[in-house]
């Protein structure tokens, strides 16, 4: 049993490095491969290349490489702690809150008009509209989570706060000219390749605090598997522990979101693949299975996002639905029943 | 060994059970006095709605008590820490587990969370005591099966055997004979009063298994509208307890053979 998944471990982290490798050899202007080799080590005579592989590539390998496996182990926590399958890392509302964010300062800037305007939409200011659209919202659904005991009423709540959120970008939306629409239509394309060493450098910050809340609640995740009061016949302190998954979350997708914008799909869909490909519902073993899956997936569909050898970038969040979709169903057809 | 010198493991005073509505209290069941023996088996039996699973899982602090006192190891159920508790109580409930995609193994072990580390790792000391909850309800073969693969009578004693591995004095089980047929009724019925009295521990369930509790368990609590009354299986019979649980229209308790008849 162990040596199975020591197997399968090994295959996968062979994948990623693989994968690395390939997304980073590929783009628009292409470069032979000992020259990315050597371009990655500073090595390379040809400058621009040089800055192409340190200064675009290789940021934007890391940041598919946070993107997918944060998302991933966000979305596998919400499964667990909602008992859902249908629960994904945004189901709190959590990107509504980013997009809320984001609109208000797109959109909403005409409002303000002149030269304010021009300064509000830099890149900075979404990025902190978005966290902070979406910590608010998480801070809302905690406040009611405080107050209800079933786990599924928050959920339904997250939901409802997605849909106000939604209502409010529509109104925004119709009030806004076809310029300031379209800005906002881009950013929720999803984009990868726009972080610098600095911006990615704060991003992996909030990321491992994410990731090390996830890694300290595997323990309680596992109990959960029981349900709630099992759970506490165990001895768990479960709305502290509720919390805590919820907080590492919303710091997972709320960064994300910020950062690389709403990506769908994702933290939906890797959990199941992995949970398909590794049996088992022992969050031990998914969770560094979705980790590395996840970041897998997302060089991948980077790699095909950015059609190499040509000119134009394919928006991320649809190609990661495109490529993902029918693999989820492939396997679920495969297997000829959801393992879960 | 006679039996008044046993260890108290739980005991109610006045125990009154129901549920806070929006104005006072509703109140299912009051004035409940028991106390449940070391190495006892307990069985719990009434009604549909008596409130059965409200005594349990009162109990078992799933849910507040509307007034009066319970003891565990005389220290008051609200000064146990969690942690505590856990060591000293564990439960089967009538709920569907969120995942069956665990071995058999797997799901015992997660009986020893209260002594494993922070990842949830196991010592030696918990795969023995994993493995030995294993072979006390005779499930060794289907140690690597996932339990999705298990019948209702198998997973009905994963669960058992997963509440062995916790390693307490108190085992509650809410109902763990229904959705059985009747061979593995009196299976699950005569395992239990068999881990009573091989491991020492209390173990109270409730069912309306009423005649083969008669005959398998140590104590009855027997839960009726007016009271609830706990003695020895045939200190109730010669009573006239059980005949008080049922309207009277259509069954009869049957003084002879310990067991309900159908009225002709």
């Amino acid at each position: 049993m162990k040596t199975k998944h020591t197997y399968s471990f090994f295959i996968l982290a062979i994948l990623l490095l693989l994968c690395f490798v390939v997304n980073i050899s590929l783009g628009s202007v292409s470069i032979p491969f000992s020259e990315v080799i050597a371009s990655i080590f500073g090595n390379s005579n040809n400058e621009s290349w040089q800055y192409i592989i340190q200064d675009y590539r290789l940021p934007k390998a890391f940041t598919a490489i946070l993107v997918g496996s944060g998302l991933g182990i966000s979305g596998l926590l919400m499964q667990t702690l909602f008992r859902n399958p249908l629960a994904g890392p945004f189901v709190l509302g959590i990107s509504s809150g980013a997009s809320l964010g984001v609109a208000l300062v797109i959109l909403g800037s005409g409002l303000f008009g002149g030269i304010f305007a021009s300064l509000l939409i830099s890149k900075w200011s979404i990025v902190i509209a978005a966290s902070l659209g979406s910590f608010l919202v998480l801070l809302a659904v905690l406040l009611v989570s405080s107050k209800v005991r079933d786990t599924m009423a928050i959920l339904i709540i997250g939901l409802m706060f997605g849909s106000i959120t939604a209502a409010i970008v529509s109104v925004l939306s119709y009030f806004s000219s076809a310029e300031q629409l379209q800005q906002y239509i881009f950013w929720g394309f999803g984009s990868l390749g726009n972080l610098s060493w600095n911006e990615l450098f704060i991003f992996f910050g909030i990321y491992l605090l994410g990731i090390l809340l996830a890694i300290f609640s595997i323990k309680a995740l596992n109990t959960f598997l029981l349900g709630e009061n099992y759970a506490k016949s165990l001895g768990l302190d479960v709305k502290t522990s509720r919390f805590i998954i919820i907080i590492s979350t919303s710091l997972l997708a709320g960064t994300i979101t910020a950062f690389a914008g709403p990506i769908a799909f994702i933290g939906l869909a890797i959990p199941h693949m992995t949970r398909q490909i590794f049996n088992t519902s022992n969050h031990k073993i998914l969770l560094p299975a979705v980790f590395l899956f996840g970041a897998i997936v997302m060089l991948i569909c980077d790699s095909i996002a950015q059609l190499p050898s040509s000119d134009y970038t394919l928006p991320i969040n649809a190609i990661t639905s495109l490529i993902g979709a029918p693999v989820v169903v492939w396997l679920l057809v495969r297997q000829r029943k959801m393992v879960f | 060994m006679t039996k008044s010198s046993k260890h108290t493991i739980l005991k109610t005073k006045h125990l009154s059970i129901g549920y806070k509505i929006k104005k006072g209290t509703f109140v299912i069941a009051d004035n409940i006095n028991l106390e449940l023996k070391q190495g006892e088996l307990i069985g719990l039996v009434g009604a549909n709605g008596i409130g059965k699973s409200t005594l349990l899982r009162t109990l078992a602090t799933i849910q507040e008590p509307l007034d009066g006192r319970i003891e565990i190891n005389d220290i008051l159920i609200e000064n146990h820490t969690a942690l505590d508790l856990a060591k000293t109580m564990s439960l089967v409930l009538t709920e569907q587990l969120m995942s069956k995609n665990l071995s058999v193994f797997e799901l015992v072990a997660l009986g020893r969370q209260p002594y494993t580390n922070w990842v949830g790792n196991l010592s030696e000391e918990d795969v023995s005591a994993v493995k030995k909850a294993i072979e006390h309800t005779n499930l060794t073969d289907l140690k690597h099966r996932k339990c999705f693969e298990l019948s209702d009578g198998q997973l009905q004693k994963v669960m058992i055997a997963r509440a062995l591995a916790q390693d307490t004095d108190l085992i509650i089980l809410d109902e763990p004979t229904t959705h059985l047929d009747m061979y593995h009724k009196a299976y699950i019925l005569k395992l239990l009063q068999r881990l009573a009295k091989d491991t020492n521990k209390t173990i109270l369930f409730s069912s309306h298994e009423i005649d083969l509790a008669i005959q398998l368990c140590d104590t009855m609590i027997v839960m009726t509208k007016d009271k609830v009354v706990s003695d020895s299986p045939c200190h109730l019979i010669e009573q006239g307890v059980f005949e008080t649980l049922f309207p009277k229209d259509l069954i009869g308790f049957d003084k002879t053979t310990g067991s309900f008849r159908v009225k002709k």
